[in-house]
């Protein structure tokens, strides 16, 4: 299990990087903490004739918050959020989630935008960013873009990205205050996958209630009226719609579509504490 | 008694918790793996290996460039396969090629090897062979593999049956009158073993001492030694085998690997070092399989629970080749003869096929068959408490063999050394509380969890000697067992024995044998183990044997050596020889002593000091040993689990976990303790977490450890362990071996608890490993209308 033969290449600068991206003409590979790659180069799944290394990039590392949301640079890991090194109490669930990823030799080295590029639908960061509605920053040779981290996941372990394209920085929006957050995670033990994932964000007042069904088979399932939609909240849940949502999304056999009720049902009893269990 | 007294002033001797002699270096990263060996000009090995499970090998195509660099069979020709046959009757004999030849009959079975100076270039030029083979229909169910028409492993055998073990006791004579008959399917999953350190093999050829050396990770290096040696057609003389430091073995380091002959050839070919280090991958998918069992099994009783007969049909899935030298029907014939376990059966019947298919050899992991067997036997149990409408312990109470009837043989004339079986239950009901989870129940559970006790009792034979292997017909039978000790001259004790410790822990224990006898504190004491050209000849460390067999062969020679030293003692002493003993590392006579020191310094430095007829052979001893009876001793445990499932994800948390452990006396309780708690945690994984699963066409899904599930530190509990200590009659200090244990009952106990838990669902699973898939669709089948 060692890899093939691959250049190396341990960019300065962002649009260095860009640039060797665009030069490899999709025989590049970035690579940060590795913590997907580096198993995955072992096991000779991916060859890339290139590995652009961007874990010295300071950019990357940046982490700043303003009046309305955080900006994390792609490159911060979960430990650094697990440990509070940068304060992200603004949106409580950041740290309990990084905590929650698989063991602390993956935390202290995996970042979170090279989890939310690789895109496996059972990762963590991929199955909390929508439902918080973070916004991601792309640099590109021509500059930068940004999108909605709803969109940017398009199908199991594909994205918007471009070849030459960098995820720089990711941005979450402070919830409204009073807004009520719920999370589950099922993973068969603890530092595995998730089996199941759910995310309910509530805002006060009757605002928006979100809900996220994650670790599917390719993009989370994100419902934005999920109370009016589904009676997250009243204590009684609409299996039978959620159950149609599911199978949509390929998932139909009882057992997997009762895995990520009782998630979402959990996440919701965390968001709405008050209401009677269905 | 004097253990005991001495125990609790601190001494180091038999049943003292000394601290392991080893740990220094190995806590300090100081250890010797294969790994670590690295010398001038050594050279790495990758193999080629099967992508296919069954297909005949047309052609192996290998770039010119690189021909220098690849062997194939053609290459090996005159080297011997592997053939581990056994000499039953009706034994179907498979041989194993080094590398494969016209067929291949797993996916992983290796092909050809690539040699580099790295690994990574080793591996590039494997990409590089590409295979000419004709795909075949594979065999991957044991059941469906002796149905008629199924594709043949070896089509010279007509079916794909080794061998077929028969029990035939008259099962119709009480089936008729029967009051309660339950049957129950159970199935074990094929998983892995999956020590710390993989396999790993550093070969080269020692031209000043005219030896093929061999340093492997292997659990008997005298084995090795001499398949290799029969393999390569050379005398097992020229044929030297290290094993070094050893990170866990559990059976998987208990045999001749293809690659141990492959890499000996290879370094004889080209003349300088060659190193293979099994990875991940290959671990999972080639080379350690193992504990995958199907029973059909029926249990009679009379109304009040009392075992009347049992019938069970079991097949072991043994994969493809036998392997050298346990033979593909060691688990077979387990299964056949401890099926019974420590119960008083009258009648027994039994079919048990060792079933050739097309994956990797199954080979013997802790415990052996003993997981499956009490598995299947105390599912029985549970299912005639059903029955009975009886608590399942009350049961097995009725139903285990009491002390009164020590040593006791039972139906297949096991011979049971010692012990109090329902004492041991009844410990374990009372400290795992049993009316206390019954009270719980009643209540439910705040979290909406079903909570379910589990218990599960067993024993196991260890230590069985030449008259129980002999009657396997295996190639190799252990007879017996040689330890030298060797004063040096300046008094230290020396050790040298041909067990083999990878974790047990034997550079402490059998220093603590010899303490007993000799009273040299324990850090004059060394144990020279792993080494063909330093340690006599064993069969090596297996089969929970080492502290009985080698701690009695170190008991033996530390009893002669101290009788040779009390001589020369005396004589310093002018002593009358019958008048002095040896103890606390000194010859006392009386009132007046001479250290050992004094006396090895007599022997080598000042032997105009020694007596006249002293004993020439000086102060190094080799003495054998073999017990008072060779059909094993038999310790035994309860296992009690308390379990919560949670209906919303089908996770199983092991809320409590007890065992109630008699392993006879106890050299060193910690060590035992840390044996128990390894061997449960293992246990843990085959009851709810390892599973090789296969697909059609016998491609293994779990190739990494993202797919295959181990136990970890979260998932097992505190293991509470209980101890009682009922020496056997049969050997020194009444010592009984326990390496394998503590992974035996753990599958049943927790599946036990789990039916237990879902029983007001409807549930009963039959089945590990307990995923949370199967327990979400028996409980979503169950409710459905």
């Amino acid at each position: 299990m060692k890899p093939a033969p691959f250049d190396y290449l341990r960019p300065r600068t962002l649009a260095e990087a860009c640039a060797a991206l665009k030069t490899a003409d999709g025989g590049a590979k970035l690579i940060a903490g590795g913590q997907s790659l580096g198993p995955m180069l072992n096991l000779r799944l991916v060859q890339p004739r290139l590995l652009v290394d961007i874990s010295g990039l300071e950019a990357l590392h940046a982490f700043s918050e303003t009046a309305d949301a955080l900006h994390l640079g792609a490159g911060l890991t979960a430990a650094n959020i697990e440990d509070q090194r940068i304060d992200t109490r603004a949106v409580p669930l950041l740290q309990r989630v990084a905590a929650g990823i698989a063991y602390r030799a993956v935390r202290n080295r995996g970042t979170v935008g090279g989890s939310l590029t690789h895109a496996d639908p059972a990762a963590d960061w991929v199955n909390l960013m929508p439902a918080l509605g973070a916004r991601y920053e792309l640099a590109g040779p021509a500059g930068s873009r940004t999108v909605a981290a709803a969109d940017f996941m398009t199908a199991a372990f594909e994205t918007l990205l471009a070849e030459d394209e960098v995820l720089s920085t990711i941005i979450v929006p402070k919830p409204a205050p009073g807004t009520r957050l719920g999370h589950a995670k099922i993973a068969r033990k603890t530092g595995k996958f998730a089996m199941a994932i759910a995310v309910v964000v509530a805002e006060p007042d009757g605002g928006t209630c979100r809900a996220l069904i994650g670790a599917t088979h390719g993009r989370p399932i994100l419902v934005e009226d999920a109370g009016a939609r589904f009676g997250l909240g009243t204590g009684r849940l609409d299996e039978p719609g959620l159950a149609g949502l599911l199978a949509d999304a390929g998932i139909t056999t009882p057992a997997a579509r009762h895995l990520h009720l009782t998630a979402l049902r959990r996440a919701a009893a965390e968001a709405f504490p008050q209401a009677i269990p269905s | 008694m004097a253990r005991r007294a001495a125990a609790e002033i601190g001494a180091s001797g038999v049943g003292a918790s000394v601290l392991r002699k080893e740990d220094e270096r190995f806590l300090q990263g100081r250890g010797q793996y294969v790994a670590d060996v690295r010398l001038p000009g050594m050279r790495e090995v990758a193999f080629v290996r099967s992508p296919v499970a069954h297909a005949r090998l047309r052609g192996i195509h290998v770039p010119d460039a690189l021909r220098a660099c690849v062997f194939t069979a053609a290459d090996l020709a005159g080297v011997e396969p592997i053939r581990a046959a056994t000499a039953l009757p009706g034994f179907k004999h498979s041989a194993e090629p080094i590398l494969a030849v016209d067929k291949v009959r797993y996916v992983g079975e290796i092909v050809a090897m690539c040699l580099a100076r790295t690994r990574a270039e080793a591996e590039d030029m494997v990409a590089q062979v590409t295979l000419d083979y004709e795909e075949l229909p594979a065999v991957t169910d044991m059941i469906a593999a002796c149905a008629p028409g199924a594709p043949l492993v070896h089509e010279a055998w007509g079916d794909n049956v080794f061998i077929t073990f028969s029990e035939d006791g008259d099962i119709g004579r009480v089936a008729q009158d029967a009051a309660i008959r339950v049957t129950r399917e159970i199935r074990t999953a094929r998983h892995c073993m999956f020590p710390m350190e993989g396999r790993g093999v550093v070969a080269h050829v020692d031209a000043r001492l005219d030896v093929l050396t061999l340093v492997s990770a292997t659990q008997m290096p005298h084995v090795v030694q001499h398949g290799l040696a029969e393999c390569l057609g050379i005398p097992s003389g020229q044929v030297r085998v290290i094993s070094p430091d050893v990170g866990g073995g559990f059976g998987y380091k208990g045999l001749l690997l293809r690659e141990e002959v492959a890499l000996a050839w290879l370094t004889r070919h080209v003349g300088h070092p060659v190193r293979w280090l099994e990875d991940c991958r290959e671990h999972l998918v080639a080379n350690a399989n193992c504990r995958e069992h199907a029973y059909t099994i029926t249990g009679y009783a009379d109304a009040e629970g009392r075992l009347l007969g049992l019938d069970c049909i079991a097949h072991v899935d043994a994969g493809a080749y036998s392997v050298y030298p346990t033979s593909s029907a060691l688990e077979a014939a387990q299964v056949a003869s401890l099926l019974p376990g420590p119960y008083d059966l009258p009648v027994y019947r039994c079919r048990s096929h060792a079933v050739a298919t097309n994956k990797c050899p199954i080979l013997p992991y802790r415990g052996v068959a003993r997981t499956g067997v009490c598995l299947a036997m105390e599912t029985v149990m549970d299912a005639i408490a059903a029955e009975a409408g009886l608590e399942p312990y009350e049961v097995r109470l009725r139903n285990l063999v009491g002390p009164e009837r020590m040593p006791f043989d039972n139906v297949l004339k096991k011979h049971f050394d010692s012990g109090d079986y329902p004492e041991c239950l009844r410990r374990a009901v009372a400290a795992i509380d049993v009316p206390g989870v019954r009270a719980r129940q009643r209540q439910g559970e705040a979290d909406g969890r079903h909570i379910g006790v589990g218990i599960a009792i067993f024993c196991e034979q260890g230590a069985h000697g030449t008259s129980v292997l002999a009657s396997w017909g295996r190639p190799v039978v252990p007879g017996y067992e040689q330890a030298t000790l060797r004063l040096t001259s300046d008094g230290d004790l020396e050790i040298r024995v041909g067990t083999h410790s990878h974790g047990q822990g034997h550079e402490t224990t059998f220093a603590q044998i010899a303490h007993e006898i000799l009273g040299l504190p324990l850090e004059r004491i060394k144990v020279l183990q792993g080494d063909t050209l330093l340690v006599p000849f064993s069969t090596g460390t297996w089969g929970s044997r080492s502290i009985v067999m080698g701690g009695g062969a170190v008991a033996e020679a530390a009893r002669a050596l101290a009788a040779r030293a009390a001589k020369i003692g005396a004589w310093l002493l002018q002593a009358d020889p019958a008048a002095v003993r040896v103890a606390d590392g000194a010859v006392q006579g009386g009132e007046a002593s001479v250290s050992l020191r004094d006396v090895a310094r007599a022997w080598y430095l000042q032997p105009q000091q020694l007596p006249p007829g002293v004993d020439t052979g000086g102060l190094e001893v080799t003495a054998g040993y073999r017990a008072g009876r060779d059909s094993g001793t038999f310790s035994y445990a309860a296992h009690a689990a308390l379990v919560a499932v949670d209906p919303g994800t089908g996770l199983v948390e092991i809320l409590d976990y007890v065992v109630v452990e008699d392993g006879g006396v106890l050299v060193n309780p910690m060590i035992v303790d840390g044996q128990i708690t390894g061997g449960t945690a293992q246990g843990i994984g085959t009851g709810l977490f390892e599973a090789m699963p296969f697909d059609a066409q016998g491609q293994p899904l779990a190739s990494t450890l993202l797919d295959y599930i181990l136990p970890g530190a979260a998932d097992v509990p505190d293991i509470r362990i209980l101890h009682m200590e009922t020496p056997s009659p049969y050997t020194a200090f009444g010592v009984k071996g326990i390496g394998e244990g503590g992974a035996v009952a753990p599958p049943a106990a927790i599946c036990s608890a789990v039916n237990d838990a879902l029983r007001p669902l409807g549930v009963e699973l039959n089945q590990v490993p307990l995923t949370p898939d199967l327990i979400l669709d028996a409980i979503l089948s169950a409710s459905r209308p």
